[in-house]
């Protein structure tokens, strides 16, 4: 078996440590080693996006990412949302429009959606769905999905000046 | 989908890296931002006894002008390219390509050295550095050498990489007055390959007429395709509505598409016909503002 790694990482504000394989998935060590299962593993093949997390600002997919890779980095998941027990204003907003069904893509579609909103407080809708791009819900429609995010949007307060999100065409 | 094992380290120079893939030779690969390789290994097309995470090396990652050229260091993430005031200023082409890969969260790790180094034509870049001319710096056990574009890839997933050296820069001729570019890409959803796409890039004479082109074709041969003959044609010429056709038909007669799920060889020629017009006409659009 190959040396194993100790895997130092910052999760939702908590230090944790862990020895596994390189081979572990950073989903795998944030659901069975650190037992925070929010996070889905959906495809499994870096396409539907119920995996992510945010590392270190950066929205990733954590079925796409060695925990080995994340080692001394800053995680925030699902359940790190929750702030002295008021839900955030996204997760508020996907409950008041209805943004799911089944739920299994939740995590990831509050995950992407929060690194949106801390890029670009105020995004378009054309800018919500592109961020949103990289996440698969077979449910909604997407539909009540933006208008989650608009209600999110709403609940935390534009900014003065709108910010240019990148890779919008234009 | 659990890799199978490998032996993992994380080097923080990159004669440390080299000292490493020379041990391990063909067994070791690079980890830069895994976003092909992790997939691979998943579905064991990829089964490497080594990885050598690059990813805390220092000084490969950076976006500037210097010396005639842009840089950008061969760990630079497509996020960063697209968010990059220079390559937004004055390479709308890298900025096209760059926000059609993959999807928000691959972008946020995926590396432009990766995607050339990978060799796969399918990914956005290879085409687009054709098109711009770009130069490829390979770090190995003697230093630098410098790698044209037209040389470095050399079939399916092969390129002219050796398996003790890095590519650890992008270099990029900087653009003359009255040039500009553009990507075109047709994909069936976000995050899927392209079933074609085409780069150009191209300087205007003061008259208004073609001085210099570039045109590189994604996913429509075992390497990016450079188009030369739709080149040579357009060089000297006005870009008006019947040359710029001419010069798509080149562009489609040149590629060599496979039959896939993504469509029938017919299909995709017209459809690099098509994006190459396109193209042609936003790039020219750009370089006349």
């Amino acid at each position: 078996m190959a040396k194993k790694q100790t895997v130092r990482v910052t999760v939702n504000g908590r230090k944790r440590e862990a020895n596994v394989e390189p081979r572990t998935l950073l989903v795998h060590f944030i659901r069975d080693w650190l037992r925070l299962t929010g996070t889905h593993v959906g495809c499994d093949t870096s396409n539907c996006g119920a995996c992510t997390v945010i590392l270190d600002g950066k929205n990733v997919k954590s079925c796409t990412m060695f925990a080995a890779q994340a080692d001394g980095s800053e995680l925030l998941t699902v359940e790190g949302l929750i702030k002295d027990g008021q839900w955030h204003p996204l997760q508020e907003g996907f409950k008041q429009e209805h943004g799911l069904q089944c739920g299994f893509c939740t995590p990831g579609m509050l995950m992407s959606t929060y690194a949106l909103l801390q890029r670009n407080p105020d995004p378009t809708e054309e800018e919500i769905r592109w961020g949103i791009s990289g996440n698969l819900c077979r449910c909604t429609g997407y539909q009540n999905i933006v208008k989650a995010v608009q209600f999110a949007v709403g609940k935390m307060g534009k900014p003065k000046e709108r910010p240019v999100e990148q890779g919008v065409a234009k | 989908m659990i890799p199978p094992s490998f032996e993992y380290f994380r080097p923080k120079t990159i004669p440390e890296a080299i000292a490493l893939l020379q041990q391990h030779g063909d067994d070791a690969k690079i980890l830069s931002g895994g976003q092909s390789l992790i997939p691979m290994m998943k579905l064991r097309l990829a089964r490497p006894g080594y990885l050598i995470d690059i990813n805390r090396i220092a000084g490969l990652s950076h976006i500037n002008e210097e010396g005639g050229h842009l840089k950008i260091g061969g760990l630079t993430r497509e996020a960063e390219l697209e968010a990059s005031p220079v390559v937004r200023a004055k390479y709308p082409i890298i900025v096209d390509t760059a926000r059609v890969i993959a999807d928000p969260q691959v972008r946020n790790l995926a590396t432009v050295g990766g995607n050339l180094a990978h060799g796969d034509p399918a990914n956005d870049h290879p085409a687009t550095m054709v098109a711009l001319g770009a130069q490829v710096v390979a770090t190995g056990p003697k230093g630098e050498r410098i790698i044209p574009i037209e040389d470095f890839f050399l079939s399916l997933f092969s390129t002219a990489l050796q398996h003790d050296e890095i590519l650890t820069e992008i270099r990029i001729p900087i653009p003359p007055p009255r040039s500009g570019g553009a990507y075109f890409k047709l994909e069936r959803k976000v995050g899927d390959f392209a079933t074609a796409a085409v780069a150009v890039q191209l300087t205007l004479d003061e008259k208004g007429a073609c001085q210099n082109v570039g045109i590189g074709l994604t996913n429509v041969g075992p390497t990016p395709v450079k188009a030369k003959k739709a080149e040579d044609f357009l060089r000297g010429k006005k870009l008006d509505e019947a040359n710029i056709k001419q010069a798509a038909q080149l562009a489609a007669d040149g590629s060599e598409p496979s039959a896939d799920l993504r469509g029938p060889v017919a299909y995709k020629k017209a459809l690099v016909k098509e994006l190459t017009k396109r193209a042609l006409t936003r790039a020219s659009e750009r370089a006349s503002k």
